[in-house]
């Protein structure tokens, strides 16, 4: 039984026949489009290394099942810079030296972007903390990342801005 | 990982006829199925994905008070959801609490109620384990028990479900809704998922082909809002499963507690409301003393399984410590390091008021 699919991955349609319905999102862009940049870490979402954006929304691909996400827009690292200008992000990474090793770094940087987008932290460097919690550093950067992922969302987002005032004026 | 068929049916009745089939597998977001899958642990022979099912990504707020949450809304969504958020905050709480935000953008309402076990002889296929494989034993009993069940558990089987979210759902009374081969029906999800007894296999009342369509919260969920929390004791702040954790609900009347609501979680297989102590509290001023005895009674049947007597003076200690803070209001915004126990509530009069 085989499985055709179609993907937009970093801006690019592919179309792509899967032989097997077991193939994850991260197994398909590492084997099959040679886009090495999620990496495969635990390969059970524990670890974080394999995060992409999935319609925007950074997920684990290691858990994900390609044939499930048949018609899905997928951002990896390869798609974040715009030619030669980097990312406000990997531009931060760089900035605050949030990485060591570099393993875990383009999962670390596609969290970061997702969280960002979520809008949820604020500059709150506890919140930063805590949404980055799934990804893990063997390399113990962490002090670097949050620095890193506070910089490029101030220059992302401008004034800080709570979502949570917004429902406490609905309540009222 | 074994080989499976997979099959996307476009309808309810399609995804019902071909999950009645033995072998056959619901798949959502995978976030546990597939690692399970990836382990051995779980190998059907089909998945039936539904995640292109119409009408069960929905947060649905009715004219009779009651929400409806879809089946396929993810965590991260349902946890910030205004309505959620404002009217169930112990929800969004509890929600935030749990795994990463990576796992809570795929999750889903369902999957999240239906998840497996974290036991450690239940993912390890080299365990006996009356869960996973019938009748072969339990290997837990004996083991590393330091996170077993305290209450409800059997000779057969001693592990905890891990939802944080069951856990308020069970306090506020929260309806399970079903479409089967039977047609559809309605549970409470407090009698959604069986206690171990003599069939630790079976974890739910789901019938082969059964399919969660919504979960549902009754009008009166919400007159909890202003004084709600669900606190969870971790053994790291983010990113881990509960060693013991609670949800409680206050409705208060002048300087007494009209009705309270409490509920356990990762104490047995099941979320576990604590109805006796929740009688305690009705009609009481809201004191250290009757927080006590509430905690006394929400544990007087507790027992240790292994080594983990612990548990049951920590999970009296965070009923206390839930009811206190709940007394003194909701915070306006889930904490920074949701449901901590850690975590100073904000100060300030409460926008759930």
């Amino acid at each position: 039984m085989s499985f055709p699919i179609t993907l937009t991955v970093n801006g690019t349609a592919r179309s792509i026949v899967l032989e097997d319905a077991r193939v994850t999102l991260l197994d398909l862009l590492r084997e099959r489009l040679d886009l090495t940049g999620a990496k495969k870490g635990c390969d059970r979402g524990q670890c974080g290394a394999c995060t992409i954006l999935i319609d925007g929304v950074r997920v684990n691909s290691c858990l994900a099942l390609a044939v499930s996400h048949d018609g899905a827009a997928i951002t990896t690292i390869e798609g974040l810079a715009q030619n030669e200008a980097l990312h406000p992000v990997q531009a931060a990474f760089l900035e605050h030296d949030g990485f060591q090793c570099g393993f875990c770094t383009p999962g670390q940087i596609l969290s970061a972007v997702g969280l960002i987008q979520e809008g949820q932290t604020g500059g709150d460097p506890e919140r930063v903390r805590e949404g980055m919690s799934g990804n893990l550093c063997r390399c113990g950067a962490y002090a670097g990342i949050t620095q890193a992922v506070l910089m490029a969302h101030a220059q992302m987002t401008g004034p800080d801005v709570l979502p949570g005032r917004q429902i406490a004026e609905d309540a009222a | 990982m074994k080989a499976f068929d997979y099959l996307r049916p476009s309808s309810i009745a399609e995804a019902v006829a071909a999950a009645g089939r033995p072998g056959a597998a619901y798949l959502a977001a995978g976030t546990n199925l597939v690692d399970l899958m990836k382990g051995g642990v779980t190998r059907p022979d089909t998945l039936v994905d539904i995640t292109r099912l119409p009408g069960l990504d929905r947060i649905e707020r009715r004219a009779n008070g009651t929400t409806r949450i879809g089946a396929l809304v993810r965590n991260a969504t349902l946890a910030h959801d205004p309505v959620i958020a404002r009217r169930y905050p112990a929800l969004a709480e509890a929600l935030l609490s749990g795994a990463s935000g990576q796992l809570r953008n795929a999750a889903t309402t369902a999957g999240n109620v239906l998840q497996r076990t974290r036991c450690a002889y239940f993912t390890d296929t080299a365990s006996a384990c009356n869960k996973r494989d019938p009748g072969t034993g339990c290997d837990a009993q004996g083991g590393v028990t330091r996170a077993h069940a305290v209450l409800g558990w059997s000779q057969h089987c001693i592990a905890t479900h891990p939802s944080d979210f069951c856990v308020p759902l069970a306090a506020l009374d929260a309806v399970v809704e079903i479409e089967g081969p039977a047609g559809p029906r309605s549970v409470p999800l407090d009698a959604f998922h069986r206690l171990p007894g003599d069939h630790p296999e079976r974890e739910t009342v789901l019938e082969p082909g059964d399919l969660v369509v919504a979960v549902t919260l009754p009008a009166e969920a919400e007159t909890f809002a202003g004084h709600s929390r669900y606190l969870k004791v971790r053994e790291r702040t983010s990113y881990a499963f509960a060693v013991v954790s609670a949800a409680v609900g206050l409705r208060l009347d002048g300087d007494r507690i009209a009705e309270g609501r409490i509920a356990l979680g990762s104490v047995a297989l099941k979320p576990w409301r604590a109805r006796e102590a929740e009688h305690l509290l009705a009609g009481a001023a809201p004191t250290p003393e009757i927080f006590a005895r509430a905690a006394e009674a929400a544990l007087a049947d507790a027992k240790p399984s292994g080594d983990n007597a612990y548990k049951i003076e920590l999970a009296r200690r965070i009923v206390v410590r839930a009811l206190t803070l709940a007394v003194a209001g909701t915070p306006d915004r889930v904490p920074a390091l949701p449901a901590s126990p850690f975590a100073t509530p904000s100060a300030g009069v409460s926008a759930h008021a």
